[in-house]
């Protein structure tokens, strides 16, 4: 724990201050985590009419109204909704008001998998069924990556830099770790998470590509990582925004954080256009770098929130990795699938798992998996199966992946401790 | 403080594929854009293009490479394969763990995305689509990440890995978050750059839909006209730039050429209006000013701007005022270019091919002009090198991009 004081005395600090959450564990960050304390899967019942899933991870209960005008609803897709939704949250869950500071100060990054898949579609069928004057003449804002960090820039008249990372399932930490870098070279705020909103017809179609969807009907049981006979993923929609502060500006304001992002990298495989490499050593890498931006070692590690692809070939990949790393701790250190309530939200993923992570930080708590029977066999993982309170919580690695073989990794430590009179977390204590 | 060299430049232009036929037309000034072939435009209102005349396996791609990849793919394959080639750079000579890649696409697979429904959808009869006729490779169509994925397999990069998708600027902002995955010590080497297949009727008519293409259909050699007061609208290109980055010591150390440094780097947004523009440019003006800051080079150093001039009245004239506000007085005395009069706007990749031509620029001495400016728009008052190219040797050179989402991206090149 040395190496890290004199590490980032002289730096400028990452703290995550507010936290916005739209997925299928609720709408809000305090519904969120009294869902997540719960412990029950919010998978249910899908039709994909031709695909091959049975399962999926839906935001239930949301209105897009009460988090989007009319006017804005139809220039936009629902990934964009989820995040204009989760960016507001975020801020408000912080307390940062934005009025009277330097709006190039404040930036935004959003990650996407695969962006307006609804709207897409709806504009490709238009054209198709119908002529081009009938596409929509907001296609080109509504479909495309940018539409989210366009609009939320717009939205909160910020002006600093504007990311759209896409990296399949590992943008959304990507772009955790760009704020940290943003930070670092100036600047107050970042508005930064990702959210998807997979569920629609042709991205279904695309997506059993793969060969990855789980065919299970059990919602409780489709998407089981790291289980010998686990059958593959149930995609999720939504994600996660957060407010990401430096340090000063927290300071400033009297407001300790959730938690502080310490440190992040990101590696590829580079073995193969679709599988992850089975050795799990570039994999490892990321997280080693990670651990090292963050002045720390493997041994600092408290818990993980692993990828939890839920194949075969990628749970092992990653168990490799993990005992790569961890070496005789692999077994012992807390592994959090959180996610296994929700599915799999592709760039939403690194981002929920984020907030998740930072609010097991904030209370001292690991989230638990469903559907998981350590029984049955965790590939030598110990799995966190109910809402849990480590000796030793001060460090965690979240990480992911995405399709090709991108490795993306995030450690978070525990928010600056309590200066005088500073709040615990952002407007919300549970 | 680690400083960026550009060692390798590859492209897939309009036009002929390569690098030094994409400069050739810098040179002489030959517009690209014709009438759309790759697909029946009949029906939409801007039927002008600037397309490459691509053959992927004649340019070294394999069969497989071809059916796995999109167009947009495929042209970043062929672009990383002639940077790395002219950076030295085989395969071999790469410490892979040491290198990264960091491309820019705004609208990816767009192309076989749309092919693909037409089949699975029945020519849009039904919502409700059939997966049983999509072809092969769905999922790398679906995510655009994936021809970054292609671009690190064949070449074995193991660093960080990343596409930005920030719509028109994304080439601009791809070259610069490679550098600074080189400036923070995080790779040594990075294939940076942009790439985009957006010539399929779907973008088109989304592009019609708003009227910001050109509907100069009877004149397409010279149908995009930035800062001319005939301009009608941007002229849909196509296209991929990589650039090789390297740390500039390393670069020197192994003896390779040395085009130019990647001096600055800067992006903002309007906060605005996702299409629109204060014709003020006041954030377009703090986006140079920032990147000229990190160059730490002032206005007068600057020897050429490469303009975003996509030939739409709003963007030109919001950009002549922003380089008034960012650069001063100096702003009359620099010549400004657009060369989306020659090779029209590919969107994500623009920035790249834009970025590799002031590369370029400083290392043969040579400015490209603004093809088919004959009939200067009193409103845009600076020097855009109208109709022939100038040879000059400039030090510091500024390309700048805006586009959707009100973001405005400026790069700063230095010679060394």
């Amino acid at each position: 724990m040395s190496r890290r004081a004199a590490a980032t005395d002289m730096e400028r600090r990452a703290i995550i201050t507010g936290i916005g959450v739209v997925a299928p564990t609720g709408i809000g960050v305090r519904e969120h985590w009294e869902a997540t304390l719960e412990g029950r899967t919010r998978i249910t019942p899908f039709d994909a009419g031709g695909v091959p899933l049975r399962a999926a991870g839906r935001v239930d209960g949301f209105r897009p109204r009460d988090h989007v005008k009319n006017r804005l609803m139809i220039q936009t897709d629902k990934w964009t909704w989820f995040a204009l939704a989760a960016g507001r949250l975020a801020l408000d869950d912080s307390g940062f008001d934005p009025a009277g500071r330097d709006p190039y100060g404040i930036s935004v990054v959003t990650a996407s998998a695969s962006g307006g898949n609804e709207f897409g579609q709806r504009e490709i069928q238009a054209l198709w069924a119908k002529g081009p004057e009938e596409v929509s003449a907001y296609q080109s804002i509504g479909w495309f990556y940018a539409a989210s960090t366009g609009q939320l820039s717009i939205r909160h008249a910020f002006k600093g830099h504007c990311g759209v990372v896409v990296a399949d399932g590992a943008g959304g930490l990507d772009a955790m770790g760009q704020s940290l870098r943003l930070l670092r070279r100036g600047g107050e705020a970042v508005l930064v998470g990702g959210t998807e909103a997979p569920l629609t017809p042709y991205a279904l179609v695309c997506q059993a590509d793969l060969g990855r969807l789980s065919p299970g009907a059990d919602p409780e049981r489709a998407y089981r990582p790291f289980a010998p006979d686990a059958d593959g993923y149930v995609p999720g929609e939504g994600g996660a925004m957060m407010l990401v502060e430096e340090a000063a500006s927290a300071r400033g304001r009297g407001v300790r954080g959730y938690a502080e992002i310490l440190g992040h990298a990101a590696t590829h495989d580079a073995h193969h256009h679709e599988r992850a490499a089975p050795d799990g050593r570039q994999y490892a890498r990321a997280a080693e770098l990670a651990l090292e931006r963050a002045g720390l070692g493997p041994e600092d590690v408290d818990a993980v929130f692993a990828d939890g692809a839920g194949d075969p070939d990628s749970d092992r990949a990653e168990a490799a990795a993990l005992a790569r790393l961890l070496g005789e701790r692999a077994s012992a250190v807390p592994v959090a699938l959180p996610k296994t309530m929700v599915g799999r939200l592709y760039s939403g993923a690194g981002a929920l798992d984020t907030a998740w992570a930072a609010l097991a930080l904030h209370h001292g708590v690991l989230p638990p998996a469903v559907g998981t029977d350590p029984d049955a066999g965790t590939r030598g993982l110990r799995i966190v199966t109910e809402p849990t309170a480590p000796e030793r919580l001060r460090t965690v690695l979240v990480l992911a992946r995405g399709a090709g073989g991108f490795n993306s990794a995030l450690v978070l430590g525990r928010a600056p401790a309590d200066e005088e009179g500073a709040e615990e977390g952002g407007r919300f204590n549970v | 403080m680690r400083r960026i060299a550009v060692t390798g430049i590859g492209a897939v232009a309009p036009g002929e594929p390569g690098r030094e036929r994409f400069w050739d037309r810098m040179v002489e000034g030959r517009p690209a854009t014709r009438g759309v072939t790759l697909f029946d435009a009949s029906q939409m209102r801007s039927r002008v293009a600037a397309e490459c005349d691509f053959d992927p396996i004649a340019c070294g791609l394999t069969p497989q490479e071809v059916r796995r990849n999109d167009r947009f793919g495929q042209f970043a394959l062929v672009a990383s394969a002639e940077a790395l080639d002219d950076a030295g750079l085989g395969r071999d000579d790469l410490d892979g763990e040491r290198t990264g890649v960091c491309l820019g696409s705004a609208v990816g697979a767009t192309m076989r995305l749309e092919e693909e429904y037409v089949a699975v959808s029945d020519g849009g009869r039904h919502w409700e689509v059939d997966g049983s006729y999509a072809g092969p490779f769905m999922y790398p169509v679906f995510v655009p990440s994936s021809i970054v994925s292609e671009v690190a397999v064949k070449f074995g990069a193991n660093g960080p890995a990343s596409l930005v998708s920030t719509g028109c600027t994304s080439g601009i902002d791809a070259v610069g978050q490679g550098a600074r995955m080189i400036a923070d010590g995080e790779a040594d080497v990075v294939i940076a750059g942009g790439t985009e297949s957006p010539i399929s009727p779907i973008s088109y008519a989304c592009f019609d839909a708003i009227r910001a293409t050109t509907p100069a259909n009877d004149r397409p050699a010279e149908a995009s006209r930035p800062f001319d007061a005939d301009r009608q609208g941007f002229v849909m290109g196509e296209g991929c730039a990589v650039l090789v980055l390297e740390d500039l010591d390393r670069a020197r150390a192994r003896g390779a050429h040395v085009y130019c440094t990647v001096a600055g780097y800067a992006s903002r947004a309007n906060a605005y209006h996702m299409t629109g523009l204060h014709p003020d440019g006041v954030e377009l003006a703090e986006a140079v000013a920032r990147a000229m800051d990190e160059a730490r080079v002032d206005p007068g150093d600057i020897g050429y701007v490469n303009a975003h001039g996509s030939g739409t009245v709003q963007n030109d004239r919001h950009e002549t005022g922003a380089y008034k506000r960012a650069l001063g007085p100096a702003a009359y005395d620099v010549p400004v270019s657009s060369i989306k009069s020659m090779i029209g706007h590919s969107l994500g990749a623009i920035g790249a091919l834009e970025t590799a031509a002031c590369a370029l620029a400083i290392d043969r001495g040579v400015l490209p002009p603004t093809a088919n400016l004959t009939t200067p728009d009193p409103e845009c008052d600076l020097d855009y090198i109208p109709g022939e190219a100038r040879e000059a040797r400039v030090g510091h050179v500024l390309s700048a991009g805006s586009g959707f989402g009100g973001f405005q991206s400026a790069v700063v090149l230095s010679r060394t």
